[in-house]
């Protein structure tokens, strides 16, 4: 079998993350594609919802959209917009919100609406979606993110969902409850540290060494006092993401 | 009361007027790019659209210079990246600056329930720890008069039209659309005017009590436009062509190219129908 790939092993790693018979409000892109691949493997019972409404959603292929065919097909239940962060989001019934993001920062802080000054932007993205409302209101958020020191910064351009705010006791004192427990990326795993709410190194990819993380990385690292080497994906792991990519791929051709 | 069927141009020209507030529904299903090509062929302008997903049909009004503003939640290509023509419109104001009032989708969806209920504002929890409100008045806090806890208000949506893509009407004029149902009900009850497209008119429309229905009377056009939500799609009926939103990455990333395409597909087209002919051959 080939070797897994940076991409291959941060989806694997994120997928573990997830546990079964959770509920999990999922985003668009590799949250999907991980979320689909704990379904497929070591959660059966994950409950997954996508902001279109979908609940209980099992496809087949992953959606190339938050709202395709497949999502609605395949769920237990498909309700409105409104409802579904009303009651669901709102309602307390998320235990965990799987995002990405364009930035993250050394609080977990997430940016997805501009790049440099929001009226006069540099990149303008697209925008908040969702998320501040499931960062916000899921028990616990899980973040995957590919590792660039243009994206693991300092202090995000924009604060478009909230991590830990400054630090500290910041997102408590705001109001808020949960908060991300993990920062999933192609090198390595990032939790906040306990008190502090830093995001620091807990577990790095076979063969990353720290100096690679760190040059990764736009803040200053600090690294856990145990940090742990990445189980290597298994062979269930890897063919049953290969053969979810697979079947996307084929019903994307056949439908061109 | 019934609504009669009238042609797609003609509700255009009848219920949408430059300057309007025009919101564009249907959450990633039964996006109704038919009339959005409509109001580009009728040159339609200082529109504000409301759209939680803008998705291609505002990158097309506002590349094609009908929007002067835009009320959203998210801008962006699903699954792809970037709106380009969104894009250029924010960061350089071309074909012309495009004014925003950003919110999310929970705010969004809120303000449409609002909207229909004939409330000022939507009251949610959200937007803590988020910078969004330093930047747009139409997200504020308030305190709940009974707990004390601190909640996002948002002023209420009630544009002058909504247009919605559903898949059947039936004689009468009542509507049922059915899958991912997104906020086409709320906002259809929330707007002054309503157009509604259809994949099909029929005699009856077989609807299971509590479906989603739009009577007759709730709406002001019912017109029958095979294939309307294309490239999106419609439950039932036909599926999203992927292939065709990935092509418009490439479609509509240069100015001159963009131009080019919609002179040629959209303005250099009748009617939906022979847009997709034209496209497809």
């Amino acid at each position: 079998m080939k070797s897994p790939t940076r991409t291959e092993i941060m989806t694997i790693v994120a997928s573990r993350l997830l546990g079964d018979g959770s509920t999990c409000f999922v985003g668009i892109g590799i949250p999907s594609m991980a979320a689909n691949l704990a379904r497929l493997t070591h959660a059966p019972d994950v409950v997954l919802i996508y902001e279109s409404g979908t609940i209980g959603a099992k496809p087949n292929i992953l959606p190339l959209s938050i709202g395709d065919g497949e999502l609605a097909e395949t769920a237990d239940t498909v309700v409105s917009t409104p409802e579904i962060f009303a009651y669901w989001l709102q309602g307390g019934r998320v235990d965990v919100g799987f995002l990405g993001a364009a930035q993250v920062d050394k609080f977990a802080n997430l940016n997805s609406t501009v790049i440099g000054e929001y009226q006069t932007p540099k990149v303008r993205l697209p925008g908040a979606g969702g998320a501040p409302e499931i960062a916000a209101l899921a028990k616990d958020t899980l973040i995957i993110i590919n590792h660039d020191p243009r994206k693991l910064v300092e202090r995000v351009d924009f604060i478009t969902s909230p991590g830990y705010l400054d630090g500290g006791d910041a997102r408590k004192k705001a109001g808020l409850k949960g908060g991300p427990s993990a920062v999933i990326t192609d090198l390595g795993v990032l939790v906040p540290e306990v008190d502090s709410k830093e995001l620091i190194v807990s577990q790095v990819h076979a063969g990353v060494t720290r100096d690679q993380i760190q040059e990764a990385t736009g803040w200053e690292l600090r690294f856990a006092d145990q940090v742990t080497e990445t189980e290597p994906p298994t062979e269930l792991e890897l063919t049953a993401l290969r053969q979810l990519l697979e079947r996307t791929e084929a019903s994307r051709r056949q439908a061109s | 009361m019934s609504t009669s069927s009238i042609s797609l141009a003609e509700a255009i020209r009848l219920h949408v007027s430059d300057g309007d507030s025009v919101a564009l529904e249907g959450f990633t299903h039964l996006i109704p790019f038919a009339a959005g090509h409509e109001i580009i062929r009728q040159r339609r302008r200082d529109l504000t659209l409301v759209r939680l997903t803008p998705d291609l049909i505002c990158d097309q009004l506002i590349g094609m210079g009908c929007a002067k503003k835009l009320v959203f939640s998210w801008g962006g290509h699903p699954g792809v990246g970037s709106l380009h023509r969104f894009r250029d419109a924010v960061e350089k104001a071309w074909p012309a600056p495009l004014e925003i009032d950003e919110r999310s989708h929970a705010a969004m969806s809120a303000a449409y329930v609002a909207g229909a209920a004939g409330l000022p504002m939507a009251v949610l929890r959200g937007f803590v720890g988020s910078d969004l409100p330093n930047h747009n008045a139409n997200i504020r806090f308030i305190e709940c008069p009974f707990t004390q806890e601190k909640l996002a208000a948002t002023p209420a949506i009630n544009p002058d039209v909504a247009i919605i893509h559903a898949q059947k009407a039936d004689r009468q004029g009542n509507v049922l659309l059915w899958g991912i149902v997104g906020v086409q009900k709320e906002i259809a009850l929330a707007a002054t005017r309503c157009i509604v497209t259809v994949e099909e008119i029929v005699d009856k429309l077989e609807a299971p009590p509590n479906a989603c229905v739009l009577p007759a009377w709730t709406i002001d056009a019912i017109c029958e436009v095979p294939g309307g939500a294309f490239p999106s799609y419609a439950h039932g009926y036909y599926e999203r062509d992927n292939a065709a939103y990935l092509a418009w990455d490439a479609v509509s990333k240069s100015r001159e190219q963009f131009t080019a395409w919609m002179d040629q597909h959209v303005l250099g087209t009748e009617n939906f129908a022979e847009f997709r002919h034209q496209l497809a051959s």
